[in-house]
């Protein structure tokens, strides 16, 4: 079984898949399928999606009132503790894995991942992680309390004085899923390195591809640092080391380095691939190429590297030197450019298109709005003297959930409702998805834009209590969360309704132009009964020329019958 | 050229180089990106081991003046010489030599077991622990760390030796020797950095 073969199989061809049940069960299964696969890891985050933002509503329903009188401070310390840390590990990671798994191997033409198995053992780790981490809640002392940061030395204190408390869970929670997406990570790179279809040159790779390849390379040099500073943490935590324990001669600041090695580019891993899905879906609901694809796809790599030197800009309050500050000032800013370019590339990409206010397109539209105003607010605090001043203020909160919220999450329903039509061969329905889309978009102002104000006020964050003066904004930002809780409604309703019922639609009801659109829909076990043999770039609305030479690209564009043919001999 | 002969070759061309990469190949690939992941664990206990060093006012603790080097100086060579020995195993096996491979591959083992076996026997000697401050910290931690990893080299070889005898095993292709044989080698060039940050430099 050495040689990839060109053609699928006799065996397998057309089938849905072999020895496995065709209906909904496979999901249950061990699967080496990617396309179950990615869909097991986009329902398991969601599930976690909806447990993390059940606890921020609790913190919402605390914070309406000045008073902390709903939870107690300890209560308050774990929830935003697991709150953050879900979302993070639990939702925002897996579901963007989810995504990049199902559609990384049609969009490169490849039958599936490089290591199918060494994929859905990495996946069976998620459930893994989510019951270490939800356990916590049962342990004596209950769940960690030092936020997802860990930092030592607060992390380091043991109240209850078991050896088996919350932190400690949380740490081999973080370890696990650390060692689930390095494994992730060298299938992804392996897979977009070795597995692109032939004539799939780098330049005719989908900006998804790209954005996939540069996050999965910052999760294989990022993740490592985070991993060894878990270890660390952990022994000084059980065997009674002293790495970061202050008052053994032990360095935190040491850790802070390891984390912020990892946690700032971590930002990149889960915004590129939104990023990818922005530069896939304009193009499709406005009929035309993506403007600068070239310069778009490289400056995921740029991303990359840039964003692993900029760590220390969390840091600038934490007793960092002044030659460290500025120099990490300026490196932050430089973030700024590959980042701006991309922006540059979509607004020229609508630019005088044909724009379909589609669900996807509205969340696409939406979520780069969100990302413009993030991006703003972080250059505020990447510089120094802001950010002594609105550091651990609820500004910064603000500013994160509006990348986290706003770009990310917005990023990733926008990819859920183009590719639904793929992954069912339904249509969502596009009234539900409009709703959705406008409770999101207001929740999202309306929770976080009052935080930047609070912020600035010097509301310090995690608080489970404030001065009155806070009251306004607050009470606002808790009927903006509560508004952002609801929105999960309509897109449950849809999406479970659409997928037994939605209305059937073929295989390219968006006229898309790439190769996953090329085969059916939800495609089969081998994804395409031939290898597609690419011919050309991948965004070609309106330039009439063929994307595979062998297979016909049906309803797109009009090319000679001869040209078809030529290819097949 | 018209635009269909271009298209053609163009496919021609990018079939054959398609058909280069092989599955074996992925494999080989995947286990080299996903060493040199693993070696930045290593990096940042290398980093936290010289930021202690460079900051610690007490780094020893009472009563240690440094560590001895004899024992440990041996046991760098045999390990290092044992990514020869591997290597030469790699080679018989290459030329279908089953019993020159197994030998070679036994002598390795030996060689990492006697290495493990010479790092207990120092640990055992010395006079302080992993709760001696942040020197003993970081010296258990990373020999420990390193120590494991040499562990689970042995009990890849222990895996490949097994393997050797099933009939044709080794007959189309042999990834995990080779991943092993990388792997060993890893396990080398680590632990002579780590040699150099924890005894060279005292
Ligand atoms: C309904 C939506 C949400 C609401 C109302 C909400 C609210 C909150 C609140 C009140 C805090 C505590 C802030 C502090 O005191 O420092 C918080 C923290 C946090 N949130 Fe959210 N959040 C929401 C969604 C999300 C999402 C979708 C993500 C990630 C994808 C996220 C990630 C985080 C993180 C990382 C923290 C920091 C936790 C820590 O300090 O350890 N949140 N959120
Ligand atoms: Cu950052």
């Amino acid at each position: 079984m050495t040689n990839i073969s060109i053609e699928a199989p006799e065996a397998v061809r057309g089938q849905p898949y072999p020895g496995a049940p065709d209906n909904w069960k496979r999901f249950f299964t061990f699967s080496t399928d990617h396309k179950v696969i990615g869909i097991q890891y986009i329902v398991t985050s969601f599930f976690f999606f909806l447990i993390g933002g059940t606890l921020s509503m609790v913190m919402r329903g605390e914070l309406i009132t000045p008073d902390a009188d709903l939870v107690d401070r300890t209560v308050y310390n774990a929830l935003f503790t697991m709150h953050g840390s879900i979302m993070l590990f639990m939702w925002t990671f897996p579901v963007l894995v989810g995504l990049g798994n199902y559609l990384v191997p049609l969009m490169i033409g490849a039958r599936d991942m490089a290591f199918p198995r060494l994929n859905a053992v990495s996946f069976w780790m998620v459930p893994v992680v989510g019951i270490l981490m939800l356990a916590s809640f049962l342990v004596p002392g209950g769940p960690s309390q030092s936020g997802w940061w860990a930092y030592p030395p607060v992390s380091l204190q043991n109240p209850t004085g078991n050896l088996l408390n919350g932190q400690v869970l949380w740490i081999l929670a973080v370890a696990i899923s650390g060692v689930s997406s390095i494994m992730g990570g060298v299938n992804f790179v392996t897979t977009i390195f070795k597995m692109r279809s032939p004539g799939m040159t780098w330049f005719r790779t989908p900006a998804f591809v790209w954005s996939v390849l540069a996050a999965q390379l910052i999760q294989l040099y990022g993740l490592p640092a985070l991993t060894g500073g878990a270890i660390m943490l952990l022994l000084d935590l059980t065997i009674g080391t002293s790495f970061f324990t202050p008052e053994r001669g032990g360095n935190p600041i040491l850790y802070q380095h390891f984390f912020w090695f990892y946690s700032h580019p971590a930002v990149y891993v889960m915004i590129l691939p939104a990023f990818g899905m922005f530069s896939e879906i304009l193009p499709v609901h406005a009929r035309k190429p993506l403007f600068g694809y070239r310069v778009i796809a490289a400056s995921s790599i740029l991303i990359t590297v840039v964003s692993g030197l900029v760590w220390v800009h969390h840091m600038f309050a934490s007793a960092t030197p002044s030659w460290m500050r500025i120099l990490f000032m300026v490196t932050s800013m430089l973030v700024a450019i590959p980042s701006g370019i991309k922006v540059f590339g979509w607004v020229a990409t609508i630019w005088g298109g044909k724009i379909r206010f589609t669900t996807p397109m509205l969340f696409a539209l939406g979520g780069i709005s969100n990302w413009l105003f993030a991006g703003i607010t972080g250059i505020f605090l990447a510089s120094v003297p802001i950010d002594i001043h609105v550091n651990n203020t609820y500004f910064v909160v603000g500013h994160f959930h509006y990348v986290l919220y706003g770009a990310i999450v917005m990023g990733i329903y926008a990819g859920i409702y183009h590719w639904f039509p793929k992954m069912t061969g339904r249509m969502y329905y596009e009234g539900l998805g409009k709703l959705h889309f406008a409770l999101t978009y207001l929740g999202t102002a309306l929770t976080f834009l009052p935080m930047h104000p609070l912020g600035l006020m010097g509301m310090p964050r995690r608080v489970a209590s404030y001065d009155l003066e806070f009251a306004y904004w607050n009470v606002i930002a808790s009927i903006g969360g509560f508004l952002l809780g609801l929105s999960t409604l309509p897109f449950i309703l849809n999406m479970v309704s659409s997928w037994i019922r939605g209305e059937k639609v073929g295989n390219n009801p968006w006229r898309a132009y790439g190769l996953e659109w090329l085969t059916s829909s939800p495609p089969t076990v081998e994804n395409f009964e031939e290898t597609p043999l690419v011919v050309s770039g991948p965004y070609g609305y309106g330039r009439n020329q063929p994307l595979v030479g062998n297979i016909p690209n049906p309803g797109l564009t009009e090319f000679p019958e001869s040209l078809t043919q030529q290819q097949t001999s | 050229m018209t635009a269909e002969r271009a298209i053609a070759q163009d496919v021609e061309t990018n079939v054959r180089q398609h058909q280069e990469h092989d599955a074996a190949g992925n494999s080989k690939f995947g286990f080299i990106v996903f060493l040199l992941s693993e070696s930045v664990i290593f990096l940042s206990f290398f980093t936290g081991y010289i930021v202690y060093k460079t900051t610690t006012l007490d780094w020893y603790p009472p009563g240690v003046t440094g560590l001895e080097t004899r024992e440990p100086f041996i046991n760098t060579i045999v390990l290092v010489s044992s990514s020869f020995v591997i290597y030469v195993a790699e080679r018989y096996l290459h030329d279908k030599k089953l019993w020159g491979f197994r030998l070679f591959l036994l002598i390795t083992m030996a060689m990492g077991s006697y290495f493990l076996f010479g790092q207990a026997v120092e640990w055992r000697s010395l006079p302080f622990s992993y709760q001696s401050g942040l020197f003993g910290g970081t010296f258990f931690l990373l020999t420990g760390f390193h120590g494991l990893h040499v562990l689970t080299g042995i009990l890849l070889q222990t895996l490949m030796l097994g393997r050797s005898f099933i009939p044709g095993n080794y007959d189309n292709g042999y990834f995990g020797v080779e991943a092993t044989s990388l792997f060993w080698h890893f396990v080398d060039v680590i632990w002579i950095v780590l040699y150099t940050l924890i005894y060279v430099w005292q």
